[in-house]
């Protein structure tokens, strides 16, 4: 699979980045590069093996239902650009 | 009967499937120790996890798994022992992690089913897709500065079930019988509150429309609806829009509306464009979710009797009416109250008095049923009065009221104002001899064929006696007398 320009300004876009026309092609072919690279993994016959997201082999930690944490407003809100009685402030963001 | 919207071109159908949004009863968060109560002091309850502070990592909350099970067991749906936390992507000022915890290709909690009471005592099954565990985002005000959005981060990472039905759903009544009945089910296992005005339960409808027979056609999305009220306005106003669309040879697009319920319209979140593409994958911060039968079974075996099961009983046990059951099992505090009142006693009589004067006196004053106008103890009381003849079903109204008026029991009533029902045949003959005498011209219309008459006749000796004449005495005197 490959990429081509327009695909490239859409994840751009979805991510937020800002990314230059004349960036695209190049981003495209380098993009594409990693995919061919993964793509390798293809060759692999994986008929009847359940497919895994993760190579770790113990259970998922839990923690018991209880308020052990939070109180902290002060550390929540020390690298807010702006802030007011105790909120963030961030430009209008509503329809 | 059928929903139908009728357009200039025919009949069109409604389809309507939902997507319930349920805030899990825990004391800290899906992913973090930060507390969930409602209305603290903003981004106080708030963990440097919930934050998304670089390095931070996500620990689940078991109780919250325990309640997502309890919950699919509730829904009589399938539990998926193996299930996978996904990373959903967007953008969004209250979300600060840049994505939301969810699941995408492996739920929780997979098929299960709701059964819907509808107001005329019929029931209805409609399918449950899937129930899924995600994370709640923070919450943003936009009416406090010009310029400004307030960002509260306490609502973020909030457990939240989210629980889709199939878009079995035909009219804005069933939508509104589902979450009805949804809501009654999450309240009964303790899971969710149903409190949609604090937000702790939000719904999302998908409504298209389409000729009978016709496959489904393009669904739109409603967002926004936070009451049952609104919900029903939202589908309707949008299956019209949709139906006037079509008509006008125009398209419906799939894309995300906003329910406006000062105007009563939906309209279209141009900003979720591209919304849809969530680039979902497998959270690598979290390996996946592995839960052992025997957990599910210990979860179900301590399962409480549901509304269904409990509607069943009241109408196998008590001979109630689909309809009477399927009221008073809706809240569970309804239905034990219920239950306390007819202990031992008519049932039919029991959930006449709760479902009637009760009911109405509890609207009146604004009292609920954890505080009731009449304890249970004391309607029961008032019910036996009228079983052993003491009062008739009549005065039994009068001393309700006063009850109600005074706290006190019903016996004292009965009482202090002498309401105690006359069942002297004695004292009852002489008051019939007295309306017969003074009403000769009556008897001889009665007796030359006017039936009808019976009732007056009724009407004046019980008003001679106060109300207060055995009524089954009176009428079997007079048939006598008249006769």
């Amino acid at each position: 699979m490959s990429l081509d320009k327009n695909t490239v300004r859409t994840i751009a876009n979805l991510a937020r980045l800002e990314v230059r026309d004349d960036e695209l092609e190049h981003l495209a072919g380098e993009l594409s590069n990693i995919i061919h690279f993964v793509e390798q993994l293809a060759e692999v016959n994986t008929d009847g093996v359940a497919p895994m997201t993760s190579v770790v082999h113990m259970d998922l930690p839990r923690r018991v239902d209880a308020v052990t944490d939070g109180d902290c407003q002060d550390k929540i809100l020390a690298n807010a650009p702006e802030q007011q009685d105790g909120f963030f402030l961030v430009p209008k963001v509503v329809e | 009967m059928a929903y139908v919207i009728q357009g200039e071109t025919g009949d069109w159908e409604l389809v309507i499937g939902l997507e319930v949004h349920a805030q899990v009863i825990s004391k800290s968060k899906l992913f973090s120790g930060a507390s969930t109560l409602f209305g603290g002091e903003p981004n106080t309850q708030v963990s440097l996890v919930d934050a998304a502070m670089p390095g931070m990592l996500p620990v689940i909350n078991e109780y919250c798994i325990e309640q997502a099970v309890r919950t699919g067991l509730g829904l009589k749906a399938k539990i998926n022992l193996t299930s996978v936390f996904a990373r959903k992507n967007y953008f969004y000022a209250d979300l600060p992690q840049g994505y939301q915890i969810s699941q995408y290709e492996y739920p929780i909690v997979g098929e299960g089913e709701v059964i819907l009471d509808m107001p005329d005592g019929s029931t209805r099954k409609v399918g449950i897709e899937r129930l899924h565990l995600e994370q709640d985002a923070g919450k943003s005000l936009h009416d406090q500065h010009p310029t400004k959005s307030f960002i509260d981060l306490n609502r973020s990472g909030v457990a939240l079930m989210e629980i889709v039905s199939k878009p079995d759903m035909r009219s804005p009544e069933e939508a509104a019988a589902y979450v009805t009945k949804l809501r009654s089910i999450l309240r009964y296992l303790g899971t969710c509150d149903g409190n949609m005005a604090e937000g702790s339960m939000r719904c999302d409808a998908n409504v298209s429309v389409r000729k009978a027979g016709e496959p489904y056609r393009t669904r739109a999305e409603i967002k926004n609806v936070n009451s049952i009220r609104f919900l029903q306005q939202a589908i309707e106003y949008e299956a019209r829009r949709q139906v006037d669309l079509y008509e006008e040879g125009g398209q419906v697009v799939q894309e995300t509306r906003l329910f406006d319920s000062t105007k009563g319209e939906t309209r279209s979140m141009r900003s979720k464009e591209h919304a849809h593409d969530y680039r979902y994958f497998p959270d690598p911060d979290l390996l996946p979710l592995m839960v052992a039968q025997d957990f599910v079974d210990g979860i179900k075996a301590g399962l409480p009797e549901l509304p269904d099961e409990k509607k069943e009983r009241f109408m196998g046990d008590y001979g109630l009416s689909s309809y009477d059951a399927g009221v008073l099992v809706a809240e569970q505090a309804n239905a034990d109250f219920f239950e306390a009142v007819g202990k031992g006693r008519d049932p039919k009589l029991a959930c006449n008095w709760v479902m009637g004067d009760f009911a109405a006196a509890m609207n009146r004053l604004g009292r609920s049923i954890d505080n009731p106008p009449v304890s249970a103890a004391d309607l029961g009381g008032l019910i036996d009065l009228i079983a052993d003849n003491t009062i008739s079903g009549r005065i039994a109204k009068e001393v309700f009221e006063l009850m109600v008026e005074t706290g006190k029991a019903p016996a004292v009533i009965v009482e202090e104002k002498g309401l105690r029902q006359v069942t002297d045949t004695g004292a009852i003959e002489a008051s019939i001899d007295a309306v017969l005498a003074a009403n000769g011209d009556k008897v001889a219309e009665y007796r030359s064929g006017k039936d009808k008459l019976f009732g007056f006749f009724v009407g004046q000796v019980m008003k001679a006696t106060g109300g207060k004449a055995n009524p089954a005495l009176v009428n079997e005197i007079l048939k006598k007398k008249l006769g």
